[in-house]
């Protein structure tokens, strides 16, 4: 076993507005250069949809994430090494700007400039590619609010299967945003997938990097990743992601998308999980399984032992503190109502999302009365869509789970509602769904009431680690005679398995290549 | 021998060689940001499908027969059983067929690089200058291989201009065995020489980054946030 502490991320998706602030201030802060024009670190999709880029989640075509091979052995899905240096000069499975979209802008010197005329002047649209005039014809939300949904949506890759039995008109129409960013996974196939050893997980925090230094340019993380979140800079010829505003939550604050959500549907938060079995985790044959699997590895932090081996591993005792508080633990791990995307990519990913109610109680009211809130339990056992087109989202199509989740938050309404309402405090309710009273209210606290404090509990990074780092070099700073490392992990089978799997060790002695750079007058991880 | 001749095969070779030298030292050194191959395929694909791997592939082929006809001398080949006459099937058979594909994926680098607006605003001035160049050194090379040694008289460039490239790395350059070969050997390595003098400089850094460590590589890689205290 060897603990790592990760900052993950929980969007509850019936909170979400679709406001899209959230895309627009990640970009005012990301990616507002030149090269990056199209690049939204983070996007807000509607589901039913095509997304963004346009059908993204059409891993047969794109071949992002991992798969099992005939053996069952994890494989990137796209081919392996010699595979990816064959194809270096050109990569089939990358999408082009016409999948995102072309970028552009409006000449508004016209706007100032134009004679004085009869007619108001017309600002024209410009690719911001060619500089030359140009017709928009998609965009990073084209479909938003289900636009042109019967002609485009029924090519949304998440409907496959149950694509006959969706009705696309309005009137019978479901929908809901999908809020998306890199998902930091436990297991990122973009990192797999760089030859240069450029993008990297930190230690620490989970967080995925690209190293703009070492980065050069060989595009296949862009492809690599299924959820299409590395982006390639056509400017710098640099691949560039999410960074999770690293910067912020090293300083113990929430990512700007966070901070400035209107609809307050975000959490972040530490969870613990063992590294050692990660490779394992996502070799779980039957894609329903790897949810499961995913959980298998987080760890209670209000644990002693788990708390003794934490500290063992090197993580800060405050860092164990802020994970018991974690609302990512409570939500994804301690009360289940938290999914991860697409789990069957096999990457495990670390955004979750609590499945909306919305799509269920509309569903109700299409027939134009309104939905009594006791209504909903039957609905959900009766309802196939939109439940299968979450399953599909968010379980790997097993609509058990969906349901199961469904159930629990609808039952925390209707719990919540009879104690203010009526008085009454049924317990019965909570039982029903393998929780009990005081579990559902503080599941209300944290989705219904979701105070600043609650949602996000992000801890300071250490800085005077680095200092007690550089003084011991080559160790892990902890490993002192008597210091918390110095226990060591002792290696398992599953261990030495996983780290010809993954560079478990200081990168810089087993492999020269992932050698970092030396620092000179700007951070070495990011933009220059 | 004019002092033209120890211009051409003294003094631009050398001062080519430090550039080269220098140039990729300087470049690792400070620029690492700009150290990539500035794909384009994100713009433009299908035509790079083509371009680029029939450019690339025959490109490495005929630079691997540089290898083996200019760098490796007459009496290694024959010591190892290669006669003159196995060295020109060689020689003129794949090479041409090298040459060719590089050309054509030239071609259509360029063709490319000209009609996609997108691309072409992608394209600064000493991408001009690798292009002239490329164009001007791999089709004066196909002239030679295809005009003189395929279908034309032949020419034993291996006891002239191979023996006057080896020289230069010796320290012992002899320029006159340049000054007497054909034009278009003359051409060739003058302009390879100005490709050379340039290639720091340009996109053309991205060749030695060819990433083979990536064969004996763990797929995830973990780096600390101190990593960089750490030295
Ligand atoms: C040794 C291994 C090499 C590798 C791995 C490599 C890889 C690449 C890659 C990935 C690209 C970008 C293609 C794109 O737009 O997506 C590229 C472009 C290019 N390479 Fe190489 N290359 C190598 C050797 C060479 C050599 C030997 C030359 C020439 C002497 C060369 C000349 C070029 C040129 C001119 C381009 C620009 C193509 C264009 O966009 O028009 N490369 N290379
Ligand atoms: S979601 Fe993020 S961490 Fe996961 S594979 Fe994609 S870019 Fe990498
Ligand atoms: S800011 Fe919040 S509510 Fe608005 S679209 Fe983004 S996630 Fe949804």
């Amino acid at each position: 076993m060897r603990l790592r502490a990760q900052v993950g991320m929980v969007m509850n998706l019936d909170k979400c507005i679709g406001c899209h602030t959230c895309s627009v201030t990640c970009k005012q802060v990301w990616t507002n250069r030149p090269g990056t024009e199209y690049v939204w670190f983070n996007n807000v999709e509607t589901k039913p949809g095509l997304g963004y880029p346009r059908r993204w989640e059409d891993n047969q075509r794109w071949r992002g994430g991992w798969e099992l091979d005939r053996r069952g052995r994890l494989r990137l899905k796209a081919g392996g090494q010699i595979r990816k240096l064959i194809g270096i000069f050109w990569n089939p499975d990358l999408p082009t700007i016409d999948d995102y979209y072309e970028p552009w802008t409006y000449d508004y010197e016209t706007l100032i400039e134009a004679p004085l005329s009869e007619r108001d002047p017309v600002a024209r649209p410009r690719s911001q590619l060619t500089g030359r005039e140009t017709s928009v014809r998609w965009g990073p939300n084209w479909d938003d609010d289900l636009a042109g949904a019967p002609e485009t949506a029924s090519e949304d890759p998440v409907l496959r299967g149950i694509e006959d039995r969706v009705k696309l008109a309005y009137e019978q129409a479901f929908m809901f945003y999908l809020p998306r960013i890199c998902e930091h996974c436990l297991n990122p196939s973009c990192v797999a997938s760089c030859p240069s050893g450029a993008i990297y997980k930190r230690e620490e925090d989970g967080i995925v990097l690209v190293d703009q230094d070492k980065c050069r340019g060989w595009r296949f993380c862009v492809s690599g990743c299924p959820y299409k979140k590395v982006y390639f800079n056509h400017r710098t010829g640099k691949a560039e992601k999410c960074t999770l505003c690293y910067p912020r939550i090293e300083a113990g604050l929430p990512t700007i998308c966070s901070e400035t959500c209107v609809g307050r549907i975000r959490y972040l938060g530490l969870v613990l999980y063992d590294a050692d079995r990660v490779l394992e985790a996502a070799s779980t044959p039957d894609p329903r399984d790897l949810l499961d699997a995913q959980l298998g590895l987080f760890v209670d932090p209000d644990d002693p032992e788990v708390r003794c081996q934490a500290r063992r591993d090197g993580i800060p005792d405050d860092w164990i503190d802020f994970a018991r508080r974690s609302p990512v633990h409570a939500l994804a791990i301690r009360y289940r109502v938290a999914l991860p995307l697409h789990p069957e990519y096999r990457t495990l990913p670390m955004v979750w999302y609590v499945p909306p109610l919305s799509p269920v109680v509309n569903a109700l009211e299409q027939d134009g009365y309104e939905a009594d809130p006791d209504d909903v339990f039957p609905a959900i056992e009766r309802l196939r869509i939109p439940i299968e087109y979450l399953a599909n989202l968010l379980a790997a199509g097993d609509a058990d789970r969906i349901r199961f989740v469904l159930r629990r938050l609808a039952t925390m309404r209707a719990f919540m509602r009879k104690q203010q309402v009526l008085g009454v405090r049924e317990e019965r309710l909570a039982t029903e769904v393998g929780m009990d009273a005081d579990e559902l209210e503080d599941l209300y606290r944290l989705l219904a009431i979701a105070r600043y404090e609650d949602r996000y509990v992000i801890p300071q990074a250490h800085t005077e680690l680095a200092q007690r780092l550089a003084e011991l070099p080559g160790t892990c700073g902890l490993d002192f005679e008597g210091g918390p490392g110095s226990c060591g992990a002792i290696p398992r089978p599953a261990a030495t398995l996983n780290q010809r799997f993954m560079l478990t060790e200081r990168p810089e002695r087993r492999f020269p290549g992932a050698r970092p750079l030396p620092v000179r007058n700007r951070p070495a991880e990011e933009h220059p | 021998m004019t002092i033209w001749d120890t211009f051409l095969w003294v003094v631009l070779p050398y001062a080519a060689l430090v550039l080269f030298v220098a140039g990729h030292v300087w470049r690792y050194r400070h620029d690492q940001f700009g150290w990539t191959s500035r794909s384009t395929q994100l713009l433009e694909g299908r035509w790079l499908a083509w371009g680029s791997n029939l450019f690339h592939y025959g490109a490495l082929a005929a630079i691997a027969g540089h290898v083996l006809g200019i760098l490796v001398p007459n009496w290694l080949t024959s010591a190892v059983g290669i006669s003159e006459f196995t060295y020109h099937f060689i020689s003129a058979i794949p090479g041409s067929i090298a040459g060719v594909v590089c050309v054509a994926g030239l071609v259509i680098l360029i063709v490319r690089r000209a009609a996609f607006v997108r691309v072409r605003r992608t394209t600064d001035a000493v991408d001009v200058a690798v292009y002239t160049l490329l164009a001007i050194v791999i089709g004066l090379g196909i002239g030679e291989t295809l005009a003189v040694n395929a279908f034309g008289p032949g020419y034993d460039y291996r006891s002239t201009v191979a023996i006057w490239f080896r020289g230069l790395f010796w320290l012992h350059p002899e320029p006159q065995l340049m000054a007497g070969a054909p034009l278009v050997y003359q051409l060739h390595a003058a302009s390879a020489w100005a490709l050379y003098a340039l290639w720091p400089f340009s996109r053309l850094v991205h060749v030695w980054s060819l990433p083979w460590q990536y064969l004996g590589r763990p797929y995830i890689l973990y780096r600390s946030r101190y990593a960089a205290a750490r030295r």
